[in-house]
């Protein structure tokens, strides 16, 4: 598989990542490598194997249904680049 | 004693040495502070945070004998990489400009709690994705060990990554010990890097709750430090399970120093046939036979064992960790925290600029990458069948523990190199990794220790790795051979 | 007959979808510990968590979990007893991480179904493909500021069920009969409020048209649609709609489409533009969720009777109409006023005084069964004055409507306005002689036999005793009297 400029540039779209024009070019070549590199793992014999859901083995510890956290929005707001009347502000966005 | 022979204590001499009152934990956290300010040519930190430090001192000064706490007046430098309460925190990036996070991580919250003193935050790779320090948003960090005078060196080398500010700083003597992550090798490369020793305990030993998420399934805390005595004192203090982490496991966590005290007699030493690599430097596998050497002298039984997947590690580790990170950092948007770059345009104009501007150039390649495999038409490809040979690799791993009990390989296939070198070929950056990726794949513990000199006088590292949640025995053979080798430090150390 | 909608080119049949956003009954959020309260001050109830700040984990609510495998039980579905939480993968300034937990390949419910009671008494079985866990997005508010969108992230990581049905529904009203139905349900097992207007319940709706025995159309689907009405409006519209560009030779493109409630159409969602390429992985913060079967047998053991078995029930043990039966059922809190009120008394009777005059006077003051002004005692009460002759049905009305204003009991108000029957013959006598007396020329009348004046003769001697002779007891002396 190979990508083209048009490829890369989607992917930057879907990753929300402005790539100028010119480093596009660059970055067709090193994922082109990349993936090139990447495609050995075809190789290896996988029939009926299952892929890795944890390292750890176990299974997902559940809380308790009780309220421990929020009420502090001071806080959670407090590092926003553009905030008002308790919100985060960002830019219009058209539905 | 003066401030030049305070840093050059281990941390288990110095903190035996505050116990008994040979000095006060003020007077050594004033002279690491000094080393911190000296080792500013390294630009191991990004943060440091004297007043802090001289506080938590003092604090630790005021408390009655019989309250001491494991690690008291000890000095840490943390990788940013770990959210500090109210201290600037940046993952070495552009994006995470001026956020201060409201809450600790709870691995430095553990250090805390036992008494540790904060020096400041290291640098690293950005989001710690990197094997040199070349990444950083604040600029590379130097290894200590680069030859000639500071700033003037005449080859100036990389310290390894991603924890390539801790490293440099435990090995110059700007910290006593570091707190560091490992994801593919970036606790163990730069500590063979710079002459250290580092553990990556088994995944789930250490919570992952307030350190800033490269790759969710990989990443692991631990310690940096001078000896691996130091790391088995430090990483009591680090692990244990955190109910805020869903894949911290509830494991007690054992004295890890007094188990460096048991011997390796009858201890099966297994050797992977398949990480003798191609275009390996001779030096390297001479200092491999000589680790081996030196466990047999010890007891140990040396036993040859293969993991047929090895080749496979590295490619699958880099779909596997793009892939999560891809994920991981689509939260730095620009609305909460950090940096925003607002075009004037659209939320999606303000998007795109904010995450183009803020995140550099190996950071987008990843995101791409794991963006592109996870992408409709290429996850069976790429994704699953890169999960299914890391389960093929954690079954070669279970298979070779019958036959052995830890495994010994080198850490890294090169010693550090200079800033500049391997910078156009990411692949070439991404070997670096080779030996120490198949550990995170399959969630064990691996241990690097210093083990010699190249011929060009640079620190060399073996690495162990054990079965799972068995870092007592990786430690005891770190240990083994740490004695054999002696320790090592860089001509540029400490306060000169 | 097969509900169709008749084109200019012929009839058209309508294959209807829904996916339902029950937000899930719980004091905290399905991955943190902050509180789901709404309507709360903005950000107020946003944990680290919930905000994605960098390092922050999530840890999954038991009780979220049992409210799913609850549901899921209530919808008859299989439960599953490993699943997996999966990322899915978007940008949106109300998505915090960038990413919704969600489940995607292994949810936790998978196929169940759902019965629904059509108005001609006719049951349609709709099949449910799944039910999964996920986390709710927080608010976007687009009218505060004309240039900016502001954020609100106290609904961030709420949990909600998302529930989806098989293309089964054919109609307008199937798909309304299959929420209320749902929502009926959902309140019954406590584990959702269902109340649209607030958000708590939400609903997209897919909609394709086809000519009948053809494959399926390409369907269109519309977002968040916020109560039953606009579900079937938005339905009845869209189809229409599809059937004009058909007609007119156009094709359907499949998109998604939003419910404008002022105009009442459908249009395109211009954010959703965009093609979507959700990137669905394993998240790698949590592990596979594992359900012991005991523990789901333990939540199976505590489930509510639902509104079929209560129906059944209802017709069986009560000889209940299926109509009145299902009428009944509907709401829980309905039911058991009307269980409260049969007790010990005829249950027919009980069952038209609850359908009829209560649930009338109820919806005619807006009022909820909760803040009824009768209590299902008090209903009672009135019922046994009728049983035991105390008052004549007629005169029931009016306590009744008494009753309903001022909150007293029947027999105080019988009492008070003095409306006890009389069920003394010689006082019956008294006023028929009377009546009688007054209208001697209307008796000759009906004795040379004009019989329909005996209403007439009826309804002067109520008026005598003020409405409160018992009107059987009329009858018998007033058709004796007439024929001596």
């Amino acid at each position: 598989m190979s990508l083209d400029k048009a490829t890369v540039a989607r992917i930057a779209h879907l990753a929300r990542i402005r790539v100028p024009e010119p480093d596009q070019e660059a970055l067709v070549g090193e994922l082109n490598g990349l993936l090139g590199w990447v495609e050995q793992l075809g190789e290896v014999d996988t029939k009926g194997v299952q892929p890795m859901a944890s390292v750890v083995g176990a299974v997902l510890p559940l809380r308790a249904d009780a309220v421990t956290d929020g009420a502090r929005a001071e806080a959670v707001l407090a590092n926003g680049p553009e905030t008002m009347a308790g919100f985060f502000v960002v830019p219009k966005v058209v539905e | 004693m003066s401030a030049a022979g305070l840093i050059g204590l281990t941390l288990a001499e110095a903190r035996d040495g505050l116990a008994k009152g040979d000095f006060t934990a003020v007077e050594l956290t004033d002279a690491y502070i000094a080393a911190t300010e000296r080792a500013r040519v390294l630009n191991c930190y990004i943060t440091e945070t004297p007043d802090r430090a001289r506080d938590m001192a003092k604090a630790s000064d005021a408390r009655a004998a019989g309250e001491r706490r494991p690690l008291e007046g000890i000095p840490l430098g943390i990788k940013d990489l770990f959210c500090t309460k109210d201290v600037l925190t940046t993952a070495a990036s552009h994006i995470l400009d001026g956020f201060k996070p409201p809450y600790e991580s709870t691995v430095t919250s553990n250090l805390w709690r036992d008494g540790a003193v904060m020096l400041g935050k290291l640098n690293l790779d950005e989001f710690a994705m990197g094997s040199a320090n070349i990444t950083s948003y604040y600029g590379n960090v130097v290894n200590p060990w680069s030859p000639g005078e500071p700033g003037k060196w005449t080859r100036t080398l990389v310290p390894g990554g991603s924890s390539g500010g801790s490293a440099s700083a435990v090995a110059f003597g700007a910290a006593l010990g570091a707190t560091g992550t490992d994801t593919g090798g970036s606790i163990r490369q730069p500590a063979s890097f710079t002459g250290v020793a580092g553990i990556k305990p088994t995944y789930g030993r250490c919570s992952r709750f307030g350190i800033v998420a490269f790759a969710s399934s990989l990443d692991q805390a631990g310690p940096m430090a001078r000896t691996v005595k130091d790391c088995a004192i430090l990483l009591r203090s680090m692990a244990g399970h955190d109910p805020k982490d869903s894949t911290s496991v509830d494991v007690p966590v054992p004295d890890y120093e007094a188990a460096l005290a048991g011997s390796v007699k009858g201890l099966r030493v297994g050797i992977p046939r398949e990480y003798r690599v191609d275009g390996m430097p001779a030096e390297i596998d001479a200092i491999w036979e000589r680790g081996k050497a030196w466990l047999r002298d010890a007891g140990a039984t040396v036993v040859d064992v293969s993991l047929p997947h090895t080749k496979y590690a590295l490619p699958a580790y880099y779909i596997v960790a793009p892939a999560e990170a891809s994920s991981n950092l689509a939260r730095y948007d620009g609305v909460r925290f950090g940096l925003r770059v607002d075009p004037g345009g659209s939320l999606i104009d303000m998007y795109e600029a904010t995450r183009g501007e803020g995140f550099g150039r190996e950071v987008r390649r990843r995101i791409l990458i794991g963006t592109y495999v996870l992408s409709a038409g290429y996850y069976d490809a790429y994704y699953l069948q890169a999960q299914k040979v890391r389960t093929r690799i954690a079954q070669d791993f279970t298979a070779a523990f019958e036959a052995c009990d830890v495994l010994l390989t080198p850490t890294a296939p090169s010693a550090a190199f200079g800033i500049g070198e391997k910078m156009d070929d990411p692949i070439a950056m991404y070997l670096n990794d080779v030996f120490t990726v198949p550990a995170n794949l399959a969630g064990l513990p691996g241990l690097s220790v210093p083990a010699g000199l190249d011929e060009g006088g640079l620190p060399l590292g073996l690495q162990i790795v054990g079965r799972p949640f068995d870092e007592e025995t990786v430690l005891r053979a770190g240990a083994v051979i740490e004695a054999a080798a002696g320790r090592f430090r860089p001509a540029f150390f400490g306060l000169g | 007959m097969a509900y169709v909608i008749e084109g200019r080119t012929g009839a058209w049949e309508l294959v209807i979808g829904l996916e339902v956003h029950a937000q899930v009954i719980s004091n905290a959020k399905l991955f943190s510990g902050a509180a789901t309260d709404f309507g709360s001050a903005p950000n107020s109830q946003v944990s680290f968590v919930d905000a994605a700040f960098p390092g922050m984990l999530p840890v999954i609510n038991r009780f979220c979990v049992e409210q799913a495998v609850r549901t899921g039980l209530g919808l008859k579905a299989e439960i599953n007893l490993t699943s997996v939480f999966d990322r899915k993968n978007y940008f949106y300034a109300d998505l915090p991480a960038g990413y919704q937990i969600s489940q995607y390949q292994q949810p936790i419910v998978g196929k169940g179904v759902l019965d629904l009671d059509m108005p001609d008494g006719t049951v349609r079985t709709v099949g449910i493909t799944r039910l999964h866990l996920e986390q709710d997005a927080g608010k976007s508010v687009h009218d505060q500021h004309p240039a900016k969108t502001f954020v609100d992230l106290n609904r961030s990581g709420v949990a909600l069920m998302e529930i989806v049905s098989e293309p089964d529904l054919r109609s307008p009203e199937e798909a309304g009969a299959y929420l209320r139905k749902l929502r009926s349900i959902l309140r019954y097992l406590g584990t959702c409020d269902g109340n649209m207007e607030e958000g708590s319940m939400r609903c997209d709706v897919n909609v394709s048209v086809r000519r009948s025995g053809e494959p399926y159309g390409t369907r269109c689907e519309i977002k968040n649609v916020n109560s039953v009405r606009f579900v079937m409006q938005a339905i009845e519209f869209e189809a229409r709609r599809q059937i004009e560009v058909v007609e007119d030779g156009g094709k359907i493109v499949q998109e998604t489409r939003l419910w404008d409630t002022t105009k009442f159409v459908t249009r395109s969602m211009r954010s959703k533009e965009e093609a979507h390429d959700y990137r669905y992985f394993p998240d790698p913060d949590l592990l596979p969720l594992v359900l012991e079967p005991a523990w789901v047998e333990g939540i199976k053991a505590t489930l509510p009777e639902l509104p079929d078995e209560k129906k059944k029930r209802f017709i069986d043990v009560y000889g209940l109409s299926p109509y009145d039966a299902g009428v009944l059922v509907a709401d829980q809190e309905r039911a058991a006023f009307y269980e409260t009120v049969a007790k010990g008394r005829d249950p027919k009777i009980a069952a038209n005084w609850v359908t009829g005059d209560l649930f009338g006077a109820l919806n005619r003051s807006g009022k909820d069964i909760a803040e009824s002004p009768i209590s299902a005692d008090a209903l009672g009460g009135l019922i046994d004055l009728m049983a035991d002759d105390t008052i004549s049905g007629r005169i029931a009305k009016d306590v009744f409507a008494e009753m309903f204003e001022t909150g007293k009991p029947a027999a105080a108000i019988v009492e008070e306005k003095g409306l006890r029957q009389v069920t003394d013959t010689g006082a019956i006598d008294g006023a028929i002689a009377a009546v009688l007396a007054a209208n001697a020329d209307k008796v000759a009348e009906f004795r040379s036999g004009k019989d329909k004046l005996f209403g007439f003769f009826v309804g002067q001697v109520m008026k005598q005793t003020q409405g409160k002779a018992n009107p059987a007891l009329v009858n018998d002396l007033l058709s004796k009297k007439l024929k001596e």
